[in-house]
């Protein structure tokens, strides 16, 4: 299995927020996506999850195309964005329990799932009473129960001690090792498996009446 | 299925602490009771205006906790999961409303009656306000999840997602009022009934598509 991705450009409300280089991510590699704030790392990672339109490009795993079978393609995908999707009201094993019930995976995967994070201790505490770290734990174990071959990781490791880094790692390389692919937005090293670097420029600044109706004209 | 697996996570989010379950039928039964208080003891009155009264109350009762039913997802990163799982969004939409009603709607329909006694209906009545209740607020939801999902993304849209709704709610609420109005006086009420029959599939079908639609274009 291969994830590959055209150069790809994103356009938002007229403006351009991200112009991607071309890529590809072999079964085992853990790709890093590198780049300043707002150079459109996180913008990516959602395209790439089909969760926003591309304006040009495309992404194919294998001989899927994002753009041709978007169900089936988005059907290999696990996403972990900014948010952790954490219900304060119920425990961190029901909050794990409810995503592997909603992805349809079975939820004998939970508990293993629990046990790689180190959640187990706290597995019966509403979320609700967890900290930053341990809600972003309970997010990135999701991964684990839905049971899909790419990882797309936005800043995964934010808010994370060093052992639970080191946890995450962990996790990626036995994802990568089983022939999953992973694709990552860092900042820092964490210990990833090997896989190529993306860097992504932020992408270069229009002029505001270029492609608005209403400004056009409007420096002149 | 998925579908069903979020339709259990909200109802059961709803019973939590802190989900607001039953918080719509302690509105109603609050609003309705300060109507005989408000509008003095005349018995006449009251009578006449029950229908009215009632169905008013149920419709604002409703538009209190449509504005949290898409965004407490959104504000989480939920949204994006929901939309990455293998349920088409139009089903899962179908559910988050299916659910709505069930917490929302069936409350109402159970109180209402011990409500109409307050408001002096007339004996021949019930029956109709039962069946116009039970035909009639399954609407409420399906039509309100069009506007939470339009006003998923505004801060404090519950006011705007009320004057969008609002008059989408008035057939629903006109023929149901109408049909108790025509029972407690001893006419025919079925058409009335059929016809608020009638919105509430043409809101069945129409429903999933226009949310599922406006939530797409609200994730960008």
């Amino acid at each position: 299995m291969i994830l590959q991705a055209d150069p790809i450009e994103v356009e938002r409300g007229g403006r351009l927020a991200l112009s991607a280089p071309g890529f590809a991510v072999a079964a085992g590699q853990a790709g890093v996506l590198r780049g300043p704030n707002g150079a459109g790392k996180s913008t990516l990672l959602r395209a790439l999850a089909g969760l926003l339109p591309m304006t040009t490009g495309d992404a194919r795993l294998d001989d899927l195309s994002l753009k041709g079978d978007r169900e089936e393609f988005t059907s290999h995908i696990a996403y972990a964005g900014h948010l952790d999707a954490v219900k304060p009201a119920l425990s961190v094993r029901e909050n794990l329990a409810s995503w592997a019930a909603l992805y349809e995976t079975p939820a004998v995967g939970v508990e293993p799932a629990l046990a790689a994070f180190d959640l187990t201790v706290i597995a019966g505490t509403p979320a609700g009473y967890c900290s930053a770290g341990q809600k972003r734990r309970l997010g990135l174990s999701r991964l684990l129960v839905m049971n899909r071959s790419v990882w797309l990781l936005d800043e995964p490791t934010v808010s994370l001690d060093a052992a639970s880094v080191a946890l995450f790692a962990e996790a990626v390389s036995i994802h990568c090792a089983a022939g999953g692919i992973a694709l990552a937005a860092t900042h820092i090293e964490i210990g990833l498996p090997e896989g190529p670097r993306i860097e992504i420029a932020p992408p270069s600044e229009r002029t505001a009446d270029e492609g608005d109706p209403f400004l056009t004209g409007a420096w002149s | 299925m998925s579908v069903f697996a979020l339709f259990r996570r909200d109802l059961r989010l709803a019973f939590r602490i802190g989900g607001g379950g039953l918080m719509a039928g302690a509105f109603f039964v609050m609003a309705v009771t300060m109507i005989p208080i408000g509008v003095g003891g005349s018995l006449d009155v009251l009578a006449r205006v029950a229908g009215g009264v009632l169905w008013v109350s149920a419709l604002l009762a409703c538009l209190l906790s449509l504005d949290r039913l898409f965004q407490a997802d959104f504000e989480d990163g939920s949204l994006d999961h929901i939309m990455l799982a293998p349920a088409p969004l139009e089903m899962s939409v179908l559910a988050k409303a299916a659910a709505h009603w069930v917490t929302t709607g069936v409350p109402l329909i159970i109180v209402a009656p011990l409500l109409a006694i307050t408001l002096n209906l007339a004996p021949g009545a019930y029956v109709a306000l039962m069946a116009s209740l039970l035909i009639g607020t399954p609407a409420l939801s399906l039509i309100g999840a069009i506007g939470a999902a339009l006003t998923v993304g505004v801060r404090r849209g519950g006011l705007l997602l009320s004057l969008l709704v609002m008059p989408l709610y008035l057939p629903t609420m006109v023929l149901g009022a109408r049909a108790i109005e025509r029972a407690s006086i001893d006419l025919d009420y079925l058409s009335p009934l059929a016809l608020q029959g009638a919105v509430t599939l043409a809101a069945l079908a129409i429903t999933p598509f226009a949310a599922a639609a406006a939530l797409r274009v609200n994730l960008r």
